[in-house]
Parts: C-alpha cells; structure tokens; sequence
C-alpha cells in the first residue's frame, strides 16, 4: 500500500531514538543486587505512595474530568475555545511551573492556605499535596482524550434518546456514558500513567519525606544522590509500570 | 538496514549537537585567536563567588572565557564519571571530591573554604525560633536536607552534636529547596548554610547555630586530569586560593580552609 519507500528512515530513526534510552536502562541495570534495591524498605513505600497517589489523582480526574470534558464537547458559550486552551495549560506547562502555581493557591501564605489554615487543615508536606500535583498535571489528559471521543460519538444516538422522551441524565447515563467508554478508560490509564511520572511539581509543591510525600520519581532523583546503581533498578521498574500501563491502554482502545 | 539506522542515529545525534554546540568547541577557537574557554564544574552555593571570580579571571587573561556547570556536588560528580568534558572541579564536601580521586578524574583537591550551618527562617520568624532547641517544638514544619545530599548530613550532625531528635516535615533534594519552602512561608525553619541565608537576602533570616554543635563543610577544588586548557585550569585554581578569591568567599560568608 501507498506508504513511501523514504519514510522509513526517518520513521525508523524516531523509534530508535525513544527505544535506544530503554535499552541503555536494561543493559546498565545491576541484576546481582535487582531484587535487593527495589525491595528495600524505602523503594517499597515509594511504590506504594507512588500507586496510590496515582489512583487517587486518577479517581478525582475522572470525578472532575467527566463533566468538563462534556461540557466542553456538547455545549457551546462564549469564550470556551479560549477556555478550553486553559483548561489544557498543564499539558505544556512544566511541571516545576505547575509547583508554584499550586503553592501560590494551596501554601499556607496561598490564596485558598489561610481558609485552609481555619478549618484545620493543613495541605503543606501532606499526601494531599501529592495527589493535587498530579491531579493538576494529569486532569487535561483525560479531558482531552474523552473530549475526543465524544466528539468523534456524536450526537446521534443522544438525539434519538431525547426524542424517545429520556431526560437529559438519562441520555448522559445509558447513552452517552456507554458510548465513550473506552475513550474514558483510555484517558483514566493516561491520566494514571501521567500521575505516576509526576516529579516537578510534587517537589516543588508537597516536599519529599519517606512514606508520606516521596514518591517513586522523587525516590530515584534522590538515590542517584548516593547510589546510583539503586536508582537505575528503580527507574526500570517504573519503565515496566508505565509498560504495564500503556498495554492497559491499547487494550481498551482496541476494544472500541 | 540495521547499519543505515546506526548511521542515521550517529548523523541525528551529531545534528543536535551542532545545532546547540555552543560548549566544548574550545579547542578550534583556540586556533584562530578567538576565545579559550575553560569550563568549572562548581557547587551550587558557589555561584555568585565563582561569577565573580570568573570576571577577574577573564579580564587578566586575554581572550580566556570561563563557563560554568553548577549543581549539585554528587551530579559534578556523577557528569565526570559519565565522560563530560571539565577542567576544575570544586565541591561542597569531601566525600563526592573523594568519589572523583578514587576514580583517577582530578588531580590532588586542596580545600579553599569552609561553609557551617544556620537556622533559616521566613522574614519576621513567625515561629519565634530563637536557638536550635526551638527545632524540636511540636507543630513546627521544620524542612531539612535529605540525609542523601552533604546539607542534609551536615544537619544530622548538627542534630547529633546537639543531642535533639529532628523530625522534619520534609527532607528536600538540596538548599535551594529548603530555602525556597522556607522563603515561602510554607515551612518555619530549616537548615541551610551560612552562606545562603546571606544569598537568599531578604527572603529569609537567620539563626545562629552554635559552634560547639555546627558542623563543618570543607570546600575542595582540583583540577581535572583530562582538561586540555591543563595551565588555565591550574590558574584560575591559583586564583581562589590567592587573596583576591579568598576575600571574595568571605564575603558570601565562607570561613577559611583550616
């Protein structure tokens, strides 16, 4: 088929250009002391912090993400184009910007701190810190792809619906919902993949202390510091995480 | 195929160096009586010292420019040994100095300042921090270094002369962290060198930490055994020993090598 000869050169040199860093990973990671690294007790509470941290944010993108991805794909008001552009700022916003952004509103000296402050809660150098860092990273990922999906759905079988007298929660519930399923769970592994890969704003933001606020990406920024061996075993297994996650996502995609 | 996609890779590589090669072309510069430059891998609380030392340097010697990499003293480090191309080395501790002499990538390091600790605290120290005692109050956010990185070992030993039992609500990559969580208002103290509570100027005050308890950051530089400038390297070394570069690093608040 009519794929021209010459793209494959540059197509090939793409792939080896993501692939080639993977490889230097693998070949440089200590296997002798593979199990001994990752399973030490501070690798342990990074994954785990890591995972569920990530399931959180995920949870609260979808939550939040839903709706905004419906309002953005079926209703039309003024200034939504440049609201949407908004919306997806974290996207192609670093990470390290996103960190002082969220410590200018959620800080103790930050717009929402002090109200904070009053009702007792205290957002600083807590877990909560690290589940709105990657909230905030990871919301446009989700909103994007199931905006996608809603938009290429259509309005077809809503209409139908709203003729046959199914209120609108309804249409959203039994029509809309079901239609875009994998589009959603594609954008939830993506915002997952996204939250577990958050580095810049959570050290920005929420600090890094073992168990609590020290997530994977921070465990292995830190154990290069001393033992670099232990960070290259660490960083693969967060390849094989995201690994893992990425055939999630095809899976439901090729489920459409 | 195979040996086309290597090639391709070798000819993309060499694309992106040259499109931001402004680094490491020294040599060729060299030649046609354009400008040497010499590169200083340098710790990053010896910034503004070293700039300005650089300006000296540079006006001495006649068509010589210094271009630095400042980091963390175990990323240096961690560069050197990856084969990136320097000719001085200087470091915050000992310990990553060492990690490059066991490797045979520098030369014999002498020490040229000491750096101690202080208590550094938001503008108008709404915590009322008064000595290190006050950093085991209950409630206090009290933000440290990792014990990872040379800050956050000095504030272990800080902790184990004093006899206190920290707990930190944050254990941070390096300074420039805790000074900023600190800068920020979001933590009420933190450790960080004498040095940069004077940098962070009005952003943060400081608390004495006394001598008895502190603990003390020995600065040591070496040339790089694989530096081609070999001579410039040695001079610019010459220059933070000598009276000039002393003077400079007592006014960023270091103390003399012992």
């Amino acid at each position: 088929m009519g794929v021209p000869r010459w793209l494959f050169v540059p197509a090939l040199l793409g792939a080896a250009f993501v692939l080639l860093p993977l490889v230097a990973i693998v070949a440089r990671t200590p296997w002798s002391r593979f199990l001994e690294l990752i399973t030490s007790e501070s690798s342990r509470e990074a994954l785990a912090l890591s995972l569920r941290t990530s399931a959180t944010s995920t949870l609260i993108c979808v939550l939040l993400g839903v709706p905004m991805a419906v309002v953005l794909a079926r209703t039309s008001f003024r200034g939504q184009g440049i609201l949407r552009s908004l919306v997806l700022l974290p996207l192609v916003l670093p990470p390290v910007v996103g960190g002082i952004a969220l410590l200018y509103t959620f800080g103790r000296r930050g717009l929402l701190g002090e109200t904070f402050e009053v009702l007792g809660l205290q957002v600083a150098f807590s877990t909560t810190a690290v589940v709105l860092a990657q909230t905030f990273v990871a919301m446009p990922f989700l909103v994007v792809s199931l905006e996608g999906a809603l938009r290429s759905a259509g309005r077809r079988y809503e209409a139908v619906a709203a003729s046959l007298g199914a209120r609108p929660t309804t249409v959203f519930r039994r029509v809309t919902l079901p239609l875009v399923l994998p589009g959603l769970a594609s954008g939830a592994v993506l915002a997952f993949a996204r939250s577990l890969g958050e580095f810049g704003a959570t050290i920005t933001f929420a600090g890094s202390l073992q168990g609590i606020t020290r997530t994977l990406p921070l465990e292995i920024y830190l154990r290069r510091e001393t033992d670099a061996e232990a960070a290259v075993a660490l960083s693969l297994v967060l390849v094989v995480v995201a690994v893992v996650v990425i055939g999630f996502a095809r899976q439901s995609r090729s489920a459409v | 195929m195979k040996k086309t996609s290597a090639l391709a890779v070798t000819a993309l590589v060499a694309l992106a160096a040259a499109a931001c090669g402004s680094g490491g072309d020294e040599s060729d510069a060299g030649a046609d009586g354009g400008t040497t430059t010499i590169t200083v891998f340098a710790a990053a609380s010896l910034t503004s010292t070293f700039e300005e030392l650089a300006t000296d340097f540079e006006a001495e010697n006649d068509g010589v420019e210094i271009q630095f990499n400042f980091a963390g003293s175990s990323d240096l480090v961690a560069q050197l040994q990856e084969g990136a191309p320097a000719d001085v080395l200087a470091t915050a501790d000992e310990a990553n100095m060492d990690k490059a002499t066991a490797d045979d990538l520098v030369g014999t390091p002498t020490l040229f300042a000491s750096n101690t600790l202080e208590i550094a605290v938001p503008p108008g120290n709404p915590a009322g921090i008064t000595s290190v005692d006050d950093l085991t109050a209950d409630g206090l956010n009290l933000v440290l270094c990792a014990p990872e990185v040379p800050c956050g070992a000095a504030a272990e030993a800080v902790a184990e002369a004093a006899d206190l039992d920290l707990s930190p609500v944050s254990e941070e990559q390096s300074v420039t962290d805790v000074l900023a969580k600190v800068g920020t208002g979001e933590a009420d103290a933190g450790l960080v060198y004498v040095t940069d509570v004077i940098a962070a100027g009005d952003d943060v005050e400081g608390v004495e930490v006394p001598d008895d308890v502190n603990a003390v950051n020995l600065y040591p530089v070496a040339t790089v055994a694989e530096s081609e400038e070999a001579d410039l390297a040695q001079a610019f070394v010459d220059l933070i020993l000598a009276p000039t570069g002393q003077d400079a690093l007592a006014d960023a608040g270091f103390a003399p090598a012992p």
